[in-house]
C-alpha cells in the first residue's frame, strides 16, 4: 500500500510487526495497541523508531503517558465513513500536542485527504495507487477554510476580517 | 438576506469542481457504485427508484429572487419542469441525469445555492424559523446564527463522517416554527437575567424508528460560546455515539442510553477543556456575518390601509385568504405572506418551474426580492406592504399559490412516498391528493380550525408523521398498503409525540377514517376556538377511537 508524506509517495520506514513475532533489536516498528500495551517499557526500550496502531474505539487517554517516545500513531478508518479517527487525530494534534507521524491507515481514500490534514494527519497509507498519485493535486483542492483547527490554516473568518482592517487602513 | 462574499464563493465553486471530478471517476468506472455513495450522498444525491434525484440546501430558508429563478431553471432544464420543497428547507429534484448534475451545482452555484451536506452522515442544513428576521417577538434574528452555523458545520474536518446525520434547528421565538425538539440539536435564543444574548440547547430529538424529543442539556450558553459547545456535543457523539446498528445510531439514542445528565457531563468535561479556545466568537466575526444580512428598507405605512380595509369588507375570498395566509410583521404597515403549496388535489410541496419564476418576480415587485421556504413546505414572502395585499392576492392567485388553507387541515405536509421514493412502503401522495378534496369547502375547513395532518410512506418519518396532529404512516402488510393513525402529536413549543388510535387501516379507507376523527373532535370540542390537538389532550384518544373502530 503507496505512503504518501509532504505530497509524496515515499518508502515506509516502519514495519509492521505482527503481535506474534519477536521484537527486532532495531529497526522502526509499527505495533498494535494491544501488544504496546501489554509492555510498553519493554518495547520502548529498543533501539529504533515506535510508532503504535490506535484502535478508534479506544482512548486516546491511554498513550498520554508514552506520547513523548513515540514516533508515531497511526489511526485507523475501518471503513470509509467511520469518522472517529478524526476527533482522535485533532486531540493528539491540538490537546496533547503529539508532534510524531500521524499516519491514517485503513480505508483511505482521495476523498478523505483534505478531512484528514486539517485534523492533522500528515502520513497516509493510501489504497489505491491513483489516489495516492493524485494526493498534491487533491490536498489544493480547497483555498478556504471556515473552521479553526490545529493545522494553522487562517480560517475565512480571519481572512475577512484582515481585509476588513486592511480597507480600514486604505 | 445574506450575501456572500468571495470566500463563500470560493468554497461552493471548488466543491462543485471536486464533485464534477467524482462523477467523471464514477462515468469511467474509476469509482464503483458503492464507493461513489458516500461521495454523492455529501452533495445531496440520493439514487432513487427512477433517476438520481439531487437535494439542494436552502440554509435557513431564505431565497432571493435570482436563487428562487435559478432553481426554475435547474427544473426545467435538468429535471421535468418542477421541484419539491422538503419539510428541512431543501428542495429536491427527482428525475436529474447523473451526467448533468455538475453543470446543475455550476449554474446554482453562480446564485450563492449549494446541495453540500443535504444527505450523508454530516452536519446537515440548518434550519431556522421562515419567520426570521420579521417576526414581531423575536430576541434576535436566528438567521444570524444558522449562517455561523453553516460556516461552521461546511466542511468539517472531525464532523463529516459522524454515526449518523446532524440536525440543528433555531429560533428566536416564544412561538417555535422551527420544529426545535425533533432535531439532533435544537437551538432557541433567549435572553438571560443580565440581558445577554444565548442559547437554549436542546438534544436528543428526533423522528424515524424511535422518536423522542429533545431534552434541554443546557438552559443558557452565552453566543460567545455557542460553537464550541456544540463542537464538545459533536465531539462527544463522534466518539461514543454507535455505529455497530445505523437504527441506533443517533444522537437520541446516545442520549437516552447515557441518561440527560450523564450525557451533559461528558459534555460539559469536554467543554471544559476547550471552551475558551479558538471557537470561542468575538463580537468582530459576529458583526461582520451580521452586516452581510441586508433588511429591506421600509417605509413609514399605515398598519390599516384603506385598500386592505375595502378589500376585506368587498370581498369574501380574499377575506377568508388574508385570514389565514396573512401574519403580523415586526415593522407597522407590513406582513408576512404564506404562499400554499397546497392547491386540491395537488402534490404537497411541489412546485413547477413557472410557478417559481413568477413567484419570484412577485417577490420582486412585492417583498423586496426575498422569499421563504418553511418546514411545512409552504413559502412566504416575508415583507409585504400590507396596502399591496389585495393586488399580490389576485396575482398570487393566477399563479396558484393562493388556496386559503394555511395551517388548515389541507395544508398537508407529505413526504413523497411510493412514487418517488425507494425505502417506502406505501403512497403517501396520493392519500394527501385525496384528503385536500374531502376537504375542499372553504367553509368546512375554517369551521374545524387550525389542525395539522402529516403524512409519511414509511418509518423513516420525512412527512413528520409522528409531530402531526393527525399523522398517517405507511406500512406494508402481505404486500398491501396499510396506514397508522396517531393523533395529538405536535411540532411547535409544545411538542408532542402522537398517539396510535388503533389498528393500521387499507388504503381506501385512510380519507373516511381522517373525516371521522374530525367529525368526532367537531362534536366534543367545547369551543370553537378549542383546537383539535387541545381536545385530544384533554380527552386521550379514546373518545376518537371509539368513534373510528365503532362502525369498522
Ligand atoms: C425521496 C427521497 C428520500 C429519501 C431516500 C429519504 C430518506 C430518509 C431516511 C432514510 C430517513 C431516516 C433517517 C433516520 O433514521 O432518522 C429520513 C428521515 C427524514 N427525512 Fe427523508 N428521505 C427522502 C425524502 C425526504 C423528503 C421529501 C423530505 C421532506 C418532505 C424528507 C425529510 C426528512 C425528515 C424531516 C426526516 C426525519 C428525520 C428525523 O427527524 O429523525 N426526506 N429520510
Ligand atoms: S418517509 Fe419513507 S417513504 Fe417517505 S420519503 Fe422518507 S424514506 Fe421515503
Amino acid at each position: 500500500m503507496p505512503l504518501v508524506k509532504g505530497n509524496v509517495i515515499v518508502t515506509d520506514e516502519f514495519t509492521h510487526l505482527a503481535d506474534d513475532a519477536e521484537l527486532p533489536a532495531d529497526g522502526a516498528i509499527l505495533v498494535s495497541a494491544e501488544r504496546f500495551l501489554a509492555g510498553p517499557e519493554a518495547v520502548l526500550a529498543r533501539q529504533g523508531k515506535i510508532g503504535v496502531i490506535w484502535p478508534n474505539n479506544r482512548d486516546v487517554e491511554d498513550l498520554l503517558p508514552y506520547l513523548n517516545r513515540l514516533a508515531a500513531v497511526a489511526l485507523v478508518f475501518p471503513v470509509f465513513r467511520d469518522g472517529r479517527a478524526y476527533t482522535q487525530a485533532r486531540l493528539l494534534r491540538e490537546r496533547y500536542k503529539f508532534r510524531g507521524e500521524l499516519r491514517a491507515t485503513g480505508q483511505v481514500l482521495r476523498d478523505q485527504f483534505v478531512f484528514m490534514l486539517r485534523a492533522g494527519f500528515d502520513a497516509f497509507e493510501v489504497k489505491k495507487q491513483s489516489d495516492a498519485e493524485a494526493f498534491a493535486t487533491v490536498a489544493k483542492r480547497y483555498s478556504v477554510f471556515y473552521q479553526p483547527t490545529g493545522d494553522g490554516r487562517v480560517t475565512a473568518f480571519h481572512r475577512r476580517l484582515m481585509h476588513l482592517s486592511e480597507s480600514v487602513a486604505s | 438576506m445574506y450575501a456572500y462574499d468571495e470566500l463563500d464563493r470560493t468554497i461552493v465553486n471548488e466543491r462543485v469542481s471536486e464533485f464534477r471530478d467524482q462523477v467523471a471517476r464514477r462515468l469511467s468506472g474509476e469509482l464503483t457504485e458503492d464507493e461513489f455513495k458516500s461521495l454523492r450522498l455529501m452533495n445531496g444525491v440520493y439514487l432513487q427508484l427512477h433517476a438520481y434525484m439531487l437535494r439542494i440546501a436552502i440554509p435557513y430558508g431564505t431565497l432571493s429572487s435570482a436563487q428562487l429563478r435559478r432553481l426554475a431553471h435547474v427544473g426545467r432544464r435538468y429535471d421535468r419542469g418542477y421541484g419539491h420543497f422538503t419539510t428541512r428547507q431543501n428542495i429536491q429534484f427527482h428525475w436529474i441525469k447523473l451526467e448533468q448534475l455538475p453543470d446543475a451545482l455550476a449554474d446554482l452555484a453562480e446564485v450563492g445555492i449549494h446541495a453540500m451536506q443535504t444527505s450523508g452522515n454530516c452536519i446537515r442544513n440548518i434550519t431556522a424559523d421562515q419567520w426570521a428576521g420579521v417576526a414581531p417577538e423575536e430576541v434576535d434574528d436566528p438567521r444570524i446564527w444558522a449562517e455561523i452555523l453553516r460556516q461552521y458545520a461546511t466542511l468539517h474536518p472531525e464532523f463529516s463522517f459522524l454515526p449518523r446525520k446532524f440536525k440543528f434547528a433555531i429560533t428566536a421565538s416564544r412561538h417555535d416554527r422551527a420544529a426545535i425538539k425533533v432535531h439532533d440539536i435544537g437551538l432557541r435564543i433567549h435572553r438571560n437575567a443580565e440581558g445577554e444574548v444565548g442559547f437554549e440547547v436542546l438534544v436528543g430529538g428526533g423522528l424515524g424508528r424511535t422518536p423522542f424529543l429533545a431534552k434541554t442539556i443546557n438552559s443558557f450558553v452565552s453566543h460567545r460560546d455557542i460553537l464550541s459547545y456544540c463542537e464538545a456535543i459533536l465531539r462527544v457523539y463522534n466518539q461514543y455515539g454507535r455505529r455497530d446498528n445505523i437504527y441506533k445510531a443517533r444522537i437520541k439514542i446516545l442520549v437516552h442510553e447515557l441518561g440527560i445528565e450523564k450525557f451533559k457531563q461528558e459534555v460539559e468535561e469536554e467543554w471544559a477543556q476547550m471552551r475558551d479556545g479558538a471557537l470561542t466568537l468575538e463580537e468582530s466575526e459576529i458583526a461582520d456575518i451580521r452586516s452581510r444580512f441586508t433588511y429591506p428598507k421600509y417605509e413609514t405605512l399605515s398598519d390599516t390601509p384603506d385598500e386592505l380595509t375595502k378589500a376585506v369588507a368587498a370581498d369574501r375570498h380574499f377575506e377568508a385568504w388574508y385570514k389565514n395566509s396573512v401574519a403580523p410583521h415586526k415593522v407597522p404597515g407590513y406582513a408576512i405572506v404564506t404562499l400554499s403549496l397546497k392547491p386540491e388535489g395537488g402534490t404537497p410541496g411541489d412546485a413547477t418551474a413557472d410557478q417559481m419564476d413568477a413567484i419570484a418576480d412577485l417577490a420582486e415587485k412585492y417583498s423586496f426580492g426575498e422569499i421563504r421556504v418553511g418546514h411545512e413546505q409552504n413559502l412566504a414572502l416575508p415583507h409585504v406592504a400590507k396596502r399591496d395585499l389585495p393586488a399580490l392576492w389576485r396575482a398570487l392567485d393566477k399563479v396558484g399559490v393562493a388556496t386559503p388553507n394555511v395551517n388548515l387541515v389541507s395544508d398537508i405536509i407529505c413526504c413523497p412516498g411510493l412514487d418517488y421514493c425507494s425505502l417506502s412502503n406505501a403512497r403517501s401522495i396520493p392519500i394527501a391528493q385525496e384528503l385536500t378534496r374531502r376537504f375542499a369547502n372553504p367553509d368546512t375547513a375554517n369551521l374545524i380550525g387550525r389542525l395539522h395532518i402529516n403524512i409519511s410512506g414509511c418509518i423513516n418519518a420525512c412527512g413528520h408523521h409522528h409531530v402531526g396532529h393527525i399523522g398517517i404512516l405507511g406500512v406494508e402488510k402481505n404486500g398491501e398498503e396499510f396506514y397508522q393513525i396517531t393523533i395529538g402529536g405536535r411540532a411547535d413549543e409544545h411538542a408532542e409525540l402522537g398517539t396510535l388510535v388503533g389498528p393500521a387501516v387499507p388504503h381506501e379507507q385512510v380519507a373516511d377514517v381522517i373525516e371521522d376523527i374530525v367529525e368526532a373532535y367537531l362534536a366534543l370540542r367545547q369551543r370553537p376556538d378549542e383546537l383539535f390537538v387541545d381536545v385530544v389532550k384533554r380527552l386521550g384518544v379514546e373518545p376518537f377511537k371509539e368513534r373510528v373502530y365503532a362502525t369498522r
